[in-house]
């Protein structure tokens, strides 16, 4: 009596609540891939750290994925399958990208001085130590600088014909289309154009301006972007209510779309410049570099800062591959708080602008 | 950006004002109407704006359309001096005069090394944007939203130098790895094993963890638009988290993956520096990924700029639009591919 009872409960129950591996499982199983990986390097004496790595990873699914067949059945075992890889796929990925953070960080931090910060190459050897990147640091400022006043008005300026002006018209499709298409530009190819057309053709010098003009077209289709996604977010209703006071288009737009999308749109032109500020192709090709400072954008070359940490880069010493990592350090810094800046800016201003 | 004119400052040109308006009007400085109901004379500073706007509208496409005019008008010239064919050969050789140069190796190493880019970068960047939107702890996902955002800000060059100094030197290990089991598959042979990483592989990889960051912060975008309705009625149908994702969220997110994937294409293609610092380059035609030498289009720009002059340089410009061409092919046809699938991937949000 009492076992056909228990097993009545047994197969009514399989059916509502399935057998599912308990929760500790994919640590317990981590911790087992680990060990394993770390037994099979060592015993078959594989050299790479990443090839542990690899193996416990994949240790790791394949225990997951047979575990759960074997008491959760198929259906549910592709689940643990794929979140096993998913979790895999984010550590895996994460380890290069850290990997990257924390080099640039610890090999550059100790570069970094007053001195580095205040001081150019000029009449500093590949071999010496001291030297600093002030006159890259002035070159990017001023580059970067006037590639946003160009990039930013004409950019928003764009974004406002396609939003409010140009709706559908053949005009602003093929507006639309190239500024996706130019997103795609490589930044070396604008360089390429510049070089043709300003420094070949019309016959102009290596200066910070040449290198601007490419910058600029570089950051002209993200403005126009990210301009264009915010003044969409202004509710139409603003503008009716605009409008059927009687205030003229232009003035609605200025006085009360513009200033509704101010915090997107002053995010996406610093994301922009974030990006731009990077860019070292262009500047090779165009600004030429130089190790003194030179304050003059117009006149003679300049240097900036990804190309400062090229050509420290190639001169190939110990101190000067030094000097790198601290030009690195101080580029994804500048990166980092424009970054982080802009999406400040984005979050206090967000409430207000969106009410979608 | 220009700041706001001043409030008191309505257009010189105000047609005569409407007289119940008038008595609206109270103190406000309001001398104008809306444009559709002045259909006859346009304002100053409505026709102003307007074509301010639409100017800067066309300024764009006129950069766009110099941009090919001018590479194609440099690149003429380059290709009527080159005494040998520019499509088909490897070597690239302006010092000597006739000069000798195609873009055959260098256009096959671009490929390859996105190709290598692109396998490498798609999936697992799709692992990390489903792990952020439907996977990691609440509290943690915005956090890991900001840390790819920011790590997509980081720029190339310093993707090259840790590729140089870090990731070349780690990489001999999984070569010869590689080579041992895998050299089968002809592409994995190496013909010099223990040979320096500096290879076209080893670009790959390095372009695959640059575009990583960019091609999972646009499709976490997408895959967290997914209308909660569709992944709700799919678990509630008794559905997996896996199948749920597979019925609700990937198909819904499918033209986002491509976009990203193209833009991340897009700049695999045109990375200049980051290979430049890697790659220890050769114009050999060859498809053994792990053996030193090859170089792509951008590289190959930017380390011949400073030893070229005159029509050497437009030698390269002419590599430049061929570089240009294949990236205007590739986002043309994602936005294609977009504009396609939208009305079908476009759910009631």
């Amino acid at each position: 009596m009492s076992s056909s009872l228990t097993h009545a409960r047994n197969s009514l129950s399989s059916p509502l609540t399935e057998r599912r591996l308990p929760k500790w499982m994919p640590a317990a199983n981590a911790a087992l891939a680990l060990l394993l990986a770390v037994a099979i390097g060592a015993g078959f004496g594989l050299s790479s750290k990443l090839q542990w790595g690899l193996i416990a990873a994949i240790l790791f699914v394949g225990i997951q994925y047979l575990a759960s067949t074997a008491v959760e059945g198929r259906r549910h075992a592709k689940n643990t399958l794929a979140t096993s890889l998913v979790w895999v796929a984010f550590l895996l990925a994460l380890l290069p990208l850290v990997s990257v953070l924390w080099m640039t960080v610890s090999k550059g931090i100790g570069v970094i001085n007053v001195n580095f910060l205040t001081h150019s190459m000029n009449a500093v050897g590949p071999n010496d130590k001291g030297g600093g990147l002030y006159h890259a640091l002035v070159g990017t400022l001023e580059q970067v600088g006037l590639a946003s006043l160009f990039a930013a008005p004409v950019g928003i300026l764009t974004a406002v014909y396609l939003v409010e002006y140009g709706r559908n018209g053949k005009l602003s499709k093929a507006v639309s289309f190239f500024v996706d298409v130019m997103t795609g530009v490589p930044s070396i190819v604008a360089g390429l154009f510049v070089l043709s057309f300003w420094i070949i053709i019309l016959n102009m010098p290596y200066t910070g301006f040449a290198g601007s003009i490419a910058l600029a077209i570089l950051m002209l289709p993200v403005v126009v972007r990210s301009t264009e996604e915010m003044l969409k977010l202004v509710p139409n209703e603003l503008r009716e209510a605009s409008l059927a006071l009687g205030v003229p288009k232009w003035l609605t737009i200025l006085r009360v779309v513009l200033p509704t999308a101010l915090g997107g749109i002053t995010t996406g032109v610093m994301l922009a410049i974030a990006r731009i500020i990077g860019e070292t192709a262009p500047i090779l090709m165009l600004v030429f570099g130089a190790d003194a400072i030179n304050m003059d954008p117009f006149n003679n070359p300049q240097s900036s800062l990804p190309l400062y940490v090229w050509t420290e880069y190639s001169r190939g010493t110990d101190q000067s591959q030094a000097r790198a990592w601290g030009g690195a350090l101080v580029l994804i810094v500048v990166v980092m708080v424009l970054n982080l800046v802009a999406r400040g800016i984005a979050r206090w201003k967000a409430p207000k602008s969106a009410t979608r | 950006m220009e700041s706001p004119r001043n409030t008191s400052a309505p257009p010189q040109s105000g047609p005569q004002d409407n007289q119940t308006s008038d008595h609206l009007a109270g103190s406000s400085p309001r001398r104008g109407r809306s444009a559709f109901s002045a259909p006859g004379k346009s304002r100053m500073g409505d026709t102003l704006f307007a074509g301010a706007s639409k100017g800067s509208g066309v300024l764009l496409l006129v950069i766009m359309a110099a941009i090919a005019v001018f590479l194609t008008w440099r690149s003429i010239a380059a290709v009527n001096a080159d005494s040998a064919n520019f499509l088909t050969t490897a070597d690239w050789n302006t010092q000597v005069d006739p000069m000798v140069f195609g873009i055959a190796s260098i256009a096959l190493g671009t490929i390859i090394s996105a190709v290598v880019a692109m396998l490498m970068a798609v999936p697992v960047a799709i692992g990390i944007a489903l792990f952020i939107s439907h996977y990691a702890p609440r509290r943690i996902a915005q956090a890991l939203g900001y840390v790819v955002d920011l790590l997509a800000a980081v720029p190339s060059i310093v993707f090259g130098l840790w590729g140089a100094l870090f990731l070349v030197p780690h990489m001999s290990g999984v070569n010869a790895w590689l080579n041992d089991y895998f050299s089968w598959t002809y592409v994995f042979k190496q013909q010099l094993p223990g040979s320096q990483p500096r290879s076209l592989f080893t670009v790959g990889v390095l372009l695959a963890i640059m575009i990583l960051p960019i091609i999972t912060a646009v499709s976490r975008e997408i895959f967290l638009q997914v209308p909660r309705a569709h992944e709700e009625a799919a678990l509630a149908l008794g559905a997996t988290r896996w199948e749920m994702i597979r019925t609700a969220v990937l198909p819904f997110g499918r033209s986002g993956i491509i976009s990203a994937s193209m833009l991340g294409l897009g700049r695999a293609l045109g990375e200049t520096m980051a290979v430049a610092t890697v790659l220890s380059p050769s114009y050999i035609l060859q498809f053994h990924i792990l053996d030193p030498g090859g170089s792509t289009i951008a590289q190959n720009i930017a380390s011949q700029f400073n030893e070229s002059q005159g029509l050497g340089r437009d030698a390269l410009i002419a590599s430049g639009l061929v570089l240009f061409v294949i990236t205007l092919l590739v986002n043309g046809g994602a936005r294609l591919i977009i504009a396609r699938r939208k009305e079908y991937s476009g759910a009631d949000a």
